[in-house]
C-alpha cells in the first residue's frame, strides 16, 4: 500500500472515527458533569441574556486593547485564513459535500438551493500564506514573551504544529514543491489526520468548548448580577 | 549484402537497409528519430545521431510473452493507427515469439521460443505483458503445460533486459486487484537480478514502447528510469501538469456532470473524478491515435491506469480529494461510542464527587 492510498483510505477512516469519538466523549463528559450548587439568591432569575458573553468575550475590551492588539489581530488572521482555506477550497468542498450527502442523504445544493461556494486555488493559497505567516508570528511571540513561555507546555506547541502543518503542506501540494505531487498530497492528508486525532485530546478542543464555557460563565455572571 | 526483405536473413541486415527496402526515405526516418529524441527529452543533436545509430543497428531478438493479460497492450501497438515508422521499427526487431502475431502454433511456436533463447542467450530482449500468477506455484496461468512463472524465471536468466509492457506486467494491474485470487504479481516483484523497464498504462502509449526500443537500439542501454522503473522521459510529469484543461483548474472552472455547461465548455474534470494530478504518463502530450486525442480531451476523467493498484483506489468517478472516510453508519457508530464513553466518564466523575462529599 503506497502512502497516498494509506492516507486516503485507512488513515482517513481511523482519524475521522477517532475525531468523532473524542469530540463527543469530551463534550458529553463535560456537559454531564454535576454542576456546583449555587445557594445564593439569583439576581436575574430565568434569563438567558448571559449568553451574550460568548460574543462580548470574542472582542477585546478597550482597557486592554493596546496590550492585546498584536495577539488579537494575528489570532483572528490565522483563524479566518484557516477556515477560509478549510471550507472554501474546491477539493475540500468536495470532501465535505461527500460527508454532508452521506449523513443527511441529500446534497448541499439540493437542500439550500445554492452550490457550496469556493475560491480559486490562487486565492486560497494567499489565505494559507497569510495564515502561516500569522501562526509563525504568534509562535515567535509565545517564545519571546517570558510570561507566555512560562505558561506554555507541550500541548501548546504541538497544537500549533498540527494546525500549521496542514496549511503548510497544503500550500506545498498546491505548488508541487519539494516532492512528487502524490507524496505531497499524502503528507498533507496525514497532517490533517494528525490534527483530527490530536484535536479532541489537546487544546484544539477549544473550538467546541470555548462557546460552552463562555456561555456557562455568562449565565453564572448573569445570575450573580455581574455586568457583562 | 543479404536481401533485406528476406525474412530468413533479416536479422543480419541493418535497420537502415531494411527501411530503405520498405520504401522509407532517409528524410522520413530522420524526422522520426528527431521526434523520438525530442519526446525522450534528449538534446536536439541526438536526433541525427539516433537515426545514424538505429540505421546501423542489427535486429535484436525479442521474445514477447503474454501472461495474465487481455491483449490490449498488443492491440495498442499494432492497431492504434495505420502503419507508421513505429510499426516498421517493430518489424525491424526480430520478434521471435509472440503467440498472437506468430503464424506458428503448438510445438512449433515453443520450438521457436527455445531456439531464440538458445541462439541469442544474453542478448535478447524479453517483453512481458500481463501479470504473473504465483498462486498454487503459478498453476493459475499456464502455456503449453508450463506456468508463466517458470517461463519468466527461465527466460529472464539470459535476457539482456526485460520490458514490462502494460500496467499488469509493470504493477500487477487488474489481475492483482483485490482479492487477487491468482496471486498475481508484477514482473519486477519476481525478477530482481535484471534491469526491468516498466511501461505501464492500460494500455501503454505505443510510442513509449517504441521509444524504449529505439533507445536500446541506439545506445545499447535502457533509458533513465524513475523510482517505479518507468522511463522518465515519458513518465516524468503528471497528466494534470501537462493537461490543456489545467488553466480551468487554476481558475476554479469545473464540469459538475458529464453533460452540463462546464463539460460542453471543456472545463476541468477534477470534480468528476479525474486522477490526472496523481498520474504520471504522457497521454496529455503524446496523445493517442497518432496524436489525435486522449481521454480527458474526449471528456472523460483520467482513471490513473498507469499507476500501481489503480483498480483498488476507490471509485473512478469520486473526486481525488474525497477520501475513504467511511459512511454514515460508521460515523453514527463512532458518535454512539463517543457519547457512551463521555457518559461513562461523567458518571465516574460524579461517583468520585459523591465519595468526596461523603468523606470516604
Amino acid at each position: 500500500m503506497d502512502l497516498l492510498t494509506l492516507a486516503r483510505g485507512p488513515g482517513l477512516y481511523w482519524a475521522v472515527t477517532i475525531f468523532v469519538i473524542g469530540v463527543l466523549w469530551k463534550l458529553v463528559g463535560i456537559i454531564l458533569l454535576r454542576a456546583k450548587r449555587d445557594l445564593s439568591e439569583p439576581r436575574n432569575p430565568g434569563t438567558w441574556r448571559g449568553l451574550r458573553l460568548i460574543l462580548t468575550r470574542s472582542w477585546p475590551r478597550r482597557e486592554f486593547l493596546q496590550r492585546t492588539a498584536f495577539t488579537e489581530v494575528l489570532g483572528y488572521t490565522f483563524h479566518i485564513g484557516f477556515f477560509l482555506a478549510l471550507l472554501f477550497y474546491l477539493p475540500h468542498v468536495l470532501f465535505f459535500e461527500d460527508i454532508f450527502k452521506a449523513v443527511l442523504g441529500v446534497n448541499f445544493q439540493r437542500l439550500f438551493g445554492v452550490p457550496w461556494p469556493y475560491f480559486s486555488g490562487g486565492v486560497i493559497y494567499f489565505f494559507g500564506a497569510v495564515s502561516v505567516a500569522a501562526l509563525i508570528a504568534v509562535l515567535i511571540h509565545r517564545i519571546a514573551s517570558p510570561v507566555k513561555r512560562l505558561i506554555s507546555n507541550f500541548d501548546d506547541y504541538f497544537s500549533w504544529f498540527v494546525t500549521t502543518a496542514p496549511l503548510a503542506t497544503g500550500m506545498l501540494a498546491y505548488s508541487h514543491v519539494g516532492a512528487p505531487y502524490q507524496t505531497l498530497i499524502a503528507v498533507h492528508l496525514l497532517s490533517v489526520e494528525l490534527l483530527l486525532v490530536w484535536f479532541p485530546f489537546g487544546k484544539l478542543m477549544h473550538a467546541f468548548t470555548v462557546f460552552l464555557s463562555r456561555g456557562t460563565q455568562g449565565l453564572q455572571f448573569e445570575r450573580k448580577g455581574a455586568t457583562l | 549484402m543479404p536481401d533485406p526483405m528476406n525474412a530468413h536473413n533479416a536479422r543480419d541486415v541493418t535497420l537502415g537497409d531494411y527501411l530503405a527496402a520498405r520504401g522509407v526515405s532517409r528524410r522520413a526516418f530522420l524526422k522520426f528519430a528527431s521526434a523520438l529524441a525530442s519526446l525522450m527529452a534528449l538534446p536536439p543533436a541526438m536526433g541525427p545521431a539516433m537515426a545514424q545509430a538505429m540505421a546501423q543497428a542489427k535486429r535484436p531478438s525479442v521474445l514477447w510473452f503474454p501472461f495474465q493479460e487481455c491483449t490490449g497492450c498488443l492491440e495498442s501497438i499494432t492497431r492504434s493507427h495505420t502503419p507508421t515508422i513505429e510499426g516498421m521499427i517493430f518489424d525491424m526487431i526480430s520478434l521471435d515469439y509472440q503467440e498472437t502475431l506468430m503464424a506458428a502454433a503448438g510445438h512449433q511456436s515453443e520450438a521457436a521460443r527455445e531456439t531464440a533463447m538458445k541462439e541469442n542467450a544474453g542478448k535478447y530482449l524479453l517483453l512481458i505483458d500481463g501479470s504473473v500468477a504465483t498462486g498454487l506455484d503459478g498453476a493459475y496461468s499456464t502455456i503449453g503445460g508450463q506456468t508463466n512463472l517458470s517461463w519468466l524465471t527461465e527466460a529472464a536468466k539470459n535476457a539482456a533486459a526485460i520490458i514490462a509492457i502494460g500496467t499488469c506486467a509493470a504493477f500487477g494491474g487488474i489481475p492483482k486487484a483485490n482479492p487477487n485470487p491468482t496471486g498475481a504479481r508484477a514482473v519486477s516483484d519476481i525478477i530482481k537480478d535484471k534491469p526491468v523497464v516498466n511501461i505501464p498504462g492500460c494500455p501503454p502509449i505505443p510510442v513509449v514502447i517504441t521509444g524504449v526500443l529505439a533507445h536500446f537500439l541506439t545506445f545499447g542501454s535502457l533509458p533513465e528510469l524513475d523510482p517505479l522503473g518507468r522511463p522518465k522521459a515519458f513518465y516524468g510529469e503528471t497528466i494534470h501538469d501537462r493537461c490543456y484543461r489545467r488553466p480551468f483548474y487554476d481558475q476554479g472552472r469545473f464540469a459538475k456532470t458529464f453533460d452540463d455547461e462546464g463539460a460542453r465548455n471543456g472545463w476541468c474534470l477534477y470534480e468528476l473524478g479525474c486522477k490526472g494530478p496523481v498520474t504520471y504518463n504522457s497521454c496529455a502530450t503524446v496523445k493517442w491515435d497518432g496524436g489525435t486525442s486522449f481521454p480527458i480531451q474526449s471528456g472523460h476523467p483520467c482513471l490513473s491506469c498507469s499507476e500501481p493498484d489503480f483498480w483498488d483506489k476507490g471509485s473512478f468517478y469520486k473526486p481525488l480529494s474525497v477520501g475513504q472516510w467511511g459512511n454514515a453508519t460508521t460515523l453514527g457508530g463512532a458518535a454512539a461510542v463517543g457519547i457512551a464513553v463521555g457518559a461513562a466518564a461523567a458518571y465516574s466523575a460524579r461517583r468520585r464527587q459523591d465519595k468526596i462529599v461523603k468523606g470516604e
